[in-house]
């Protein structure tokens, strides 16, 4: 958006002497940009410090770009062997090894900048991945998922798939010892596909493992193809939300109807350039100081030795500790001579399966069960809508159970514990924790509804307490001033669906009333419990059989024997 | 798109659009106090806050200049000559300039945005995402209109044809990248190994030779089979090695409680497949006080002394055992490949 914001001259009346002012009017004459910059320039985006999240991800992504096309100056994606030839690392001079390995280590030991872009390349996808994660928890938790954004929740969940498919294809192209272990997995879990698993395997490696194919193969994935998809998808992601307009947070003045916030032009180009710079700035600053996958202390693949405490990358957590927490005995099964290795179907694609299937259909289920069609711009505040918060919390509690149960062997030499009682421990937890979490969140939820409608009703404690002429004490509550309040009414409760009766006046059974029943079966299940917003009714009738909350001094002359009654705080109702 | 207009603070209006759900419809709701009212910062209001500001802004952005001359500095004068260390070095300069390069212009523009730009929140209308029933009548009319003069309706051999030409001309790049994709798609070779009858038994990875005497109760050794040189410095072998390599043991053979055969290991000394029947990580670390073998990757554990039977972990079988004996010489040979196929299952292994 920077570069159009030179061809605000363009409407200079008749012929345009500057020069900005000239090449504006040659490109107008040729695009009619001017339309464009009339749409956007002064476009208004809210503001939130949690709408950064997404610009972390997309920017990181930059990131990733730059280092990347940095690296492949110099990374040849070939498995054919070589003796290194380089005097360092001293290590590995002299070894025999892949073209691929070799490459990595000159550009790491004789490149100017080559260690330090390959850190900050691997460091800025961590983040990268870290950041998609905390956007969709951001989405997910205030409901931005809402009509009109669900297919948008979808092509960024289509991202979140082809950021680990980035991360894992470019995680095993230095064919280290590592990565190759990584593939070793990955070509076990392939192999235990019914039917067509051992074909698969041929299909990916060209062959057996690991074969000469993998590395070139994995490189046009992890150059080509991902981040074409992903550039496309990021494309698509930002029109559908520019499209959409953003979202808001709920506050005075903020409605479905309109769009509060500051224009493009110029605070958000100058705050996204700098947010551009800043996370920049970063990534380089981790990758200067801190190492990062040394892979020549790994040493080239070699399909014997593997040392204890590898663990993937952190997105990549989650699978191997579900892998690790499968026991083994019994879940092998052979039906009819053929062998189904149910040890590692379940944890490496039902397990994965059914976490990505719940966030897919997620937006939809829950617009069902809410049965409105409105469209929604301003955000729920989480506890608004306890049951998909205590949802979202369960899930996060799965997936960090999985990741830990993924560092099993971590914990286990830290603490001193022992491996088989920590996984018996997650063992238990994968199944507990989500459901604990989820009862845990949903009533913290609740309870901070009620604790709203609390202040609403009765305001905020003053510390002032005052006696009456009768001896009574009472401590005096302030009301919430009008944004305060707007803030905690501005909601709304949904209630469990009404579906029509089963059979109708005839006694004629109604079509349909089976799945109806199941639809609000779910729907009680989100919405039996809940909270309801104050109403104005209900302030008023809290002010008038009050509980003294509220003094009125007029009526209630009181012996000024509180702490610190100094100013007249008090107000009538 | 209408001009911006900031809402004058204090307006209310309706916020919650009535609902289409007619069974929760409040006697009344508050009402929206509107905006909240707009509060000045220091630079608003003091010329020398600005002044101030506006010269931090500069500072931040003369320290990127720095940073960048910073690095072209480390760029020429520590090159990354010699070890590890002298790497480390090279990169860490070359990465602190590039920090402070791109951080002051970063934190430059956000100060500048927060500080001296107009922080005056603006309203704008939104529209329905809907587009109005004209514009669909003419949309959908437009749709007809064009499907009508192709006439691909009243058509249909055509339609058929158009429809089989277009499913069908994928296969022509699909049918030979398939074919070649898989290499030879001889998946038997899961089956088989380079073990065979008389194969001597060498180690990983000087390829030294193993006597049964130079074996001791307790240690481990890393095996594989005998090969020449030149061809553990080929593709094939690293394919091969991914298969074959062995771990070897030797106990007490009153400790052996349980073997996979009759006479398969000699001695005390025991042969096992390296390669988890899990998902195939190499099983590495062996306990020599209970005579375990754990896959460092998902803690598989197996019982060396019992045929390798799984004790604890995902992994479902025990590990193969290699059948050995010692030759003429001495040396451990195998007296044949696996049994059963070696590291992961798959839907046709026992076919």
């Amino acid at each position: 958006m920077s570069t159009t914001a030179s061809n605000q001259h363009r409407e200079a009346p008749a012929k345009p002497t500057t020069p900005a002012g000239k090449a504006a009017d040659y490109l107008d004459q040729r695009t009619s940009i001017g339309v464009l910059v009339k749409e956007f320039a002064r476009k208004v985006f809210p503001d939130h410090w949690s709408f950064m999240l997404g610009e972390i991800a997309l920017f990181s992504f930059v990131v990733l770009l730059i280092s990347g096309v940095f690296l492949t100056m110099f990374f040849e994606p070939s498995m054919a062997l070589t003796h290194y030839e380089g005097q360092h690392p001293a290590n590995m001079h002299g070894q025999l090894m892949s073209v691929a390995f070799a490459s990595t280590l000159e550009m790491s030991f004789e490149v100017r900048g080559g260690l330090l872009m390959r850190q900050i390349h691997h460091w800025s996808a961590l983040i990268f991945m870290a950041a998609i994660v905390t956007h969709m928890m951001r989405i997910f938790f205030t409901g931005a998922f809402r009509k009109p954004r669900e297919l948008n929740w979808l092509v960024g969940m289509t991202m979140l798939i082809l950021g680990l498919a980035a991360g894992f294809s470019g995680y095993s192209l230095p064919d280290d010892v590592l990565s190759g272990n990584g593939l070793r997995i990955t070509d076990g879990v392939i192999k235990s596909i019914p039917v067509i698993g051992s074909y698969t395997s041929y299909l990916v490696f060209g062959g057996e493992f690991p074969g000469a194919h993998i590395v070139p193969r994995l490189f046009t994935i992890h150059i080509l193809i991902v981040p074409g998809l992903l550039l496309a998808l990021i494309a698509l992601h930002l029109f559908l939300m520019v499209l959409n307009k953003h979202t808001q947070y709920p506050g005075g003045g903020r409605t479905d109807d309109n769009v509060v916030g500051f224009p493009a032009l110029p605070v958000y180009v100058a705050k996204m350039t700098g947010n551009f710079f800043i996370i920049f700035g970063v990534l380089a600053l981790m990758g200067a100081t801190m190492a990062i996958n040394n892979v020549w202390n790994y040493g080239p693949f070699d399909p014997s030795p593997v040392s204890a405490g590898a663990q993937p990358d952190w997105y990549m957590l989650f699978l191997e500790g579900s892998l690790r927490l499968m026991p083994g005995q019994g879940t092998e099964w052979v039906i009819a001579g053929f062998t189904l290795p149910l040890n590692i179907l379940v944890p490496a694609m039902v397990v994965p399966g059914l976490l990505f299937t719940f966030l897919f259909v997620y937006p939809f289920v829950e617009a069902k069960v809410r049965g409105d069609e409105r469209e929604h711009h301003v955000l729920d505040r989480p506890r608004n809508v306890p049951t998909r918060t205590a949802l979202g919390v369960a899930f996060l509690t799965a997936f960090i159970i999985l990741a830990l149960a993924g560092s099993n062997d971590l914990i286990a030499t830290h603490f001193h514990l022992s491996i088989n009682s920590i996984t018996w421990v997650f063992r238990v937890l994968i199944f507990v924790g989500p459901v604990f979490a989820f009862w845990v969140t949903k009533r913290v939820c609740l309870g901070l509804q009620r604790k709203d409608r609390e202040l609403v009703l009765h305001g905020h404690e003053s510390g002032r307490i005052v006696r009456f002429a009768n001896g009574e004490y009472i401590e005096v509550h302030r009301p919430l001033d009008e944004q305060e309040r707007w803030l905690r009414v501005n909601y709304h409760a949904y209630e469990p669906l009404r579906i029509e009766p089963k059979s109708d006046a005839r006694g004629v059974k109604r079509k349909g009333y089976g799945a109806d029943r199941r639809w609000q079966r779910l729907s009680r299940f989100f919405f039996e419990d809940r909270v309801e917003p104050v109403t104005p009714a209900e302030l008023a009738a809290a002010h008038a059989h009050g509980e003294h909350d509220e003094l009125a001094p007029a009526e209630h002359p009181a012996i000024g024997a509180g702490v610190g009654a100094g100013h007249g705080t008090t107000q009538g109702h | 798109m209408s001009e911006n207009k900031n809402t004058p603070a204090g307006t209310s209006h309706e916020v919650t659009a009535t609902e289409r759900n007619t069974d929760v419809v409040h006697a009344e709701r508050f009402t929206d106090p509107g905006l909240h009212p707009h509060k000045l910062r220091l630079a608003d209001t003091d010329p020398q806050a600005a002044k101030r500001t506006e010269r931090i802004v500069t500072l931040l952005f003369v320290l990127s200049v720095l940073g960048t001359i910073g690095t072209l500095v480390a760029y020429v004068a520590v090159p990354p000559e010699g070890p590890t260390s002298s790497v480390r070095l090279s990169t860490l300069l070359l990465g602190l300039g590039l920090a402070v390069s791109l951080l002051g212009i970063g934190i430059a523009g956000i100060h500048w945005a927060k500080t001296l730009m107009s922080d005056h929140e603006m309203v704008q209308e939104r529209h329905p995402m809907r587009s109005s029933d004209e514009t669909r009548d003419g949309a959908v009319a437009d749709l007809n209109v064009g499907i009508a003069e192709s006439g691909i309706g009243r058509r249909g051999l055509l339609k058929g044809a158009f429809i089989s030409a277009l499913a069908l001309f994928p296969l022509t790049i699909a049918v030979p990248l398939i074919g070649s994709v898989g290499g030879d798609w001889n998946i038997s070779k899961f089956k088989h190994t380079l073990w065979k009858t008389g194969m001597r038994l060498a180690i990983d990875p000087s390829g030294r030779l193993i006597k049964a005497a130079d074996v001791t109760v307790g240690s481990v050794f890393h095996v594989i089979p005998d090969v020449t040189q030149e061809y553990r410095e080929s593709h094939e072998w690293i394919t091969e090695k991914s298969k074959a390599v062995v771990l070897l043991v030797r106990l007490k053979p009153e400790d052996i409680t349980s073997e996979q055969g009759e006479g398969w290991s000699y001695d005390g000394i025991i042969a096992f497949s390296k390669i988890c029947t899990h998902v195939g990580c190499p099983v590495a670390l062996y306990e020599q006080q209970t005579h375990h073998l754990l896959c460092p990757c998902h803690q598989s554990t197996f019982d060396v002394a019992n045929g390798a039977k799984v004790v604890f972990g995902p992994a479902n079988r025990p590990l193969p055992q290699l059948p050995i004996t010692v030759d003429d010489e001495g040396y451990l040979v195998a007296q044949d490949d696996f049994a059963e196929p070696i590291g992961p299952s798959y839907w046709e292994r026992l076919k």
